[in-house]
């Protein structure tokens, strides 16, 4: 295989692990603070998507005003989901909070197909469509916009969550509600902010995504599949893992494409990510245990 | 016991007057017909037009007097792309709203998924599927509207070989209609001289198909084929100019609807597939038999629907309800002669999908010649005329 190709493929791989790792970030924080997998994640990115092309081509706004606005109102949904869903079943197990995300997921799907196309669309790039060349490979302007967002977060991410007072009071509450509580953070402030940063997060990623992708009312449901594969090989609790987590996931997709041998081609790209999250979670659960006996 | 003589009263003067009710209006009953569609899910594109082509044909057939003076009622239910569902709704309307005969479903799954309980019921149905297994026997009751896939890949490889190309690679997605035409491609290939150098399939929710295009380019074809519809096949052709491939891209009908060109952007240029004829209904000559149909179906479409674009998916419904109206004002509301006159009446019947000629062994009665060349030209269907 000669370089030029071998590079395609690893564009590809990263470009759509970029998007894995962006939506696995979202996972993160909200379970890093509440506890809770929240699985209407993969539909903030949706309306990210689809509210940047709607506020742009039906409103005409500017670009960049459409994604801020998209943004804000994907928090907004994010609260909401927070106030109405989580809030109120507060009592309930950590199980049934789940289940109301699901149920939320659909809600925000059914909705967003109601009183949108059911079309796939697609937002104008945000700079140029001509692709630059690299050795041999292709790049798109906008799959650099991609990566350059997912690791931007990823580092502001880290660094706000270890290093600022905010940051470490959303982590304390994760590690326990009850001393957080008796050294004055509010948990259910806290738990808010989680979900309306992690909206906030998944339309960026909707709303930079779109445009190499296309995005349709039913975009959520894959994307959150494969962000959920992504923060589960960072355990649900580091963003740097979820990161890589991401970025191997779309790797490992693009590299059975082109290994194009045995149970390594692009029919099977899915199931083979799939497998690989098992295997991890399996020397990852193994290696968990092994820590909790030495303890 | 007064009461209930007053109780029992009232009961006999309701009872007569329900009939005088009845009188009073002199409308006649109205001709109830099902509706089937995916309106929400995967095929949601396809479902959505036939819907709101249904919808349209009601209020016109209504207001131009009705059937024969009796209205015509037509019960539609979304299958959310959802062979259960599918079968729950069809059960629904045979034996709830007793309807004279189904137009639907959208998809050749669900179509395939009832197939059994239709002719259990006898009923006809008039599906809006393409695959061929609708209409195989054993099979009395059910109809297709829409053109075979394997007469696409038929009109496709012929334009190919009069083009020279011989060593061709194909690109189809893993969904049920990516499957279908990865089977009548490969079946179909070597008759036409064609050799399949490679065959790569994506996932039809797939966002960047470069790693599949990589592959492609990396081998001695010399042009390939993409068979999905217009959401996989935007990513494909954007994708092959986002790594510079000049390599030619041919596509299906799949792509037949705006959203392919909208997406795509300036990527659609030079995409060539095979189309029903409404792609470019006016393009055609004027002694087209088809020429007046599709125009009618476009126009009334377009006036309906400002801002939308009539799609062969919507003409597919288009044909399916007029066949029945047609029958329903020659036979009656009788579902056994409302399937004989389709199998037996419907011939050189211009639609929109093709000239129709039903048959006791065909209930598709479309051939060779109802699909064009189309290739996209600055964002506008053109038609290859064969010269």
């Amino acid at each position: 295989m000669e370089t030029g190709q071998f590079l395609q493929y690893l564009v590809s791989g990263l470009t759509m692990g970029s998007i894995y790792a962006l939506v696995g970030l979202g996972f993160t924080i909200i379970f890093t603070v509440t506890g809770i997998i929240n699985f209407a994640q993969g539909e903030f990115v949706m309306l990210g998507g689809m509210l940047s092309y709607i506020l742009f081509t039906s409103f005409g706004l500017p670009s960049g005003l459409a994604i801020l606005l998209s943004v804000v109102a994907a928090a907004l949904v994010g609260i909401m989901l927070y106030l109405l869903g989580i809030r109120t079943a507060r009592k309930a197990s950590a199980v049934s909070l789940v289940v109301i995300t699901i149920g939320a997921s659909i809600f925000i799907r059914g909705v967003a197909g109601q009183i949108w196309t059911r079309d796939p669309v697609r937002p104008p790039y945000f700079s140029g469509s001509e692709s630059l060349s690299f050795a041999g490979a292709y790049i798109q302007p906008q799959v650099l916009w991609i990566m350059g967002t997912a690791l931007v977060a990823m580092i502001v991410l880290h660094v706000f969550f270890s290093y600022t007072m905010l940051g470490k009071a959303l982590k304390a509450c994760a590690i326990s509600r009850a001393a957080a509580g008796l050294v004055g953070i509010d948990a259910r402030a806290m738990a808010l902010i989680a979900f309306a940063l992690a909206a906030a997060l998944g339309a960026i990623a909707g709303s930079v995504m779109a445009p190499h992708t296309t995005v349709s009312y039913e975009s959520g449901v894959m994307l959150g599949l494969k962000g959920f594969v992504a923060a589960a090989i960072g355990g649900f609790k580091s963003h740097t893992l979820a990161f890589f987590g991401g970025l191997l996931v779309g790797l490992i997709e693009s590299l059975t494409v082109a290994a194009n041998w045995g149970p390594f081609q692009s029919e099977y790209a899915d199931a083979v990510a799939l497998i690989a999250l098992l295997i991890i979670l399996l020397i990852r659960s193994r290696r968990l245990s092994t820590e909790e006996r030495a303890s | 016991m007064r009461k209930w003589f007053y109780v029992l009263l009232a009961v006999v003067i309701l009872a007569a007057a329900i009939p005088l009710a009845g009188v009073g209006c002199a409308e006649k009953e109205s001709y109830k017909v099902g509706a089937i569609f995916a309106e929400t899910g995967v095929n949601s594109s396809l479902g959505t037009p036939e819907r709101q082509t249904v919808d349209m044909m009601v209020k016109k057939i209504n207001d131009t007097g009705g059937i024969s003076g009796h209205k015509l009622e037509v019960i539609a239910y979304d299958t959310k792309s959802d062979s259960n569902e599918c079968a729950l709704v069809t059960a629904r309307l045979i034996e709830q709203d007793q309807v004279l005969a189904i137009i639907g479903p959208s998809s050749t799954g669900e179509s395939n998924f009832i197939k059994q309980t239709i002719l259990d019921s006898e009923i006809p149905l008039i599906s809006c599927a393409a695959g061929a297994t609708i209409v195989a026997a054993p099979n009395k009751w059910v109809f297709k509207t829409p053109q075979s896939d394997v007469l696409a890949v038929r009109e496709l490889y012929k334009y190919m070989k009069g083009k020279g190309f011989t060593k061709i690679a194909i690109l189809t997605d893993t969904g049920g209609y990516g499957k279908g035409g990865k089977t009548f491609l490969e079946s179909e290939a070597a008759s036409f001289g064609i050799t399949i150098v490679t065959a790569e399939t994506f996932d039809a929710a797939g966002t960047d198909m470069t790693a599949q295009l990589t592959n492609i380019k990396n081998t001695t074809a010399q042009a390939f084929v993409c068979w999905t519809t217009s959401q996989g096949a935007a990513i494909v052709a954007k994708n092959r100019t986002d790594i510079n491939m000049t390599m030619p891209l041919f596509c299906s009908h799949g792509v037949a609807n705006m959203t392919f060109i909208n997406n795509a952007g300036s990527s659609a240029n030079g995409v060539i597939f095979p189309a029903g004829k409404l792609l470019v209904a006016d393009q055609l000559d004027d002694a087209d038999p088809q020429k007046a149909v599709l125009l009618k179906y476009k126009t009334d479409f377009e006036e309906e629907y400002s801002g939308k674009t009539a799609d062969t998916f919507g003409g597919h419904a288009y044909d399916a309800l007029n066949m029945i109206v047609e029958a329903l004002k020659e036979v009656g509301p009788d579902k056994a002669k409302i399937r004989d006159y389709i199998e037996n009446e419907i011939k050189e019947w211009p639609g929109t999908g093709g000239m129709f000629n039903m048959s006791p062994d065909d209930h598709n009665g479309l051939t060779e010649g109802c699909f064009i060349m189309v290739e996209v030209k600055n964002g506008e269907w053109t038609w290859l005329k064969p010269s």
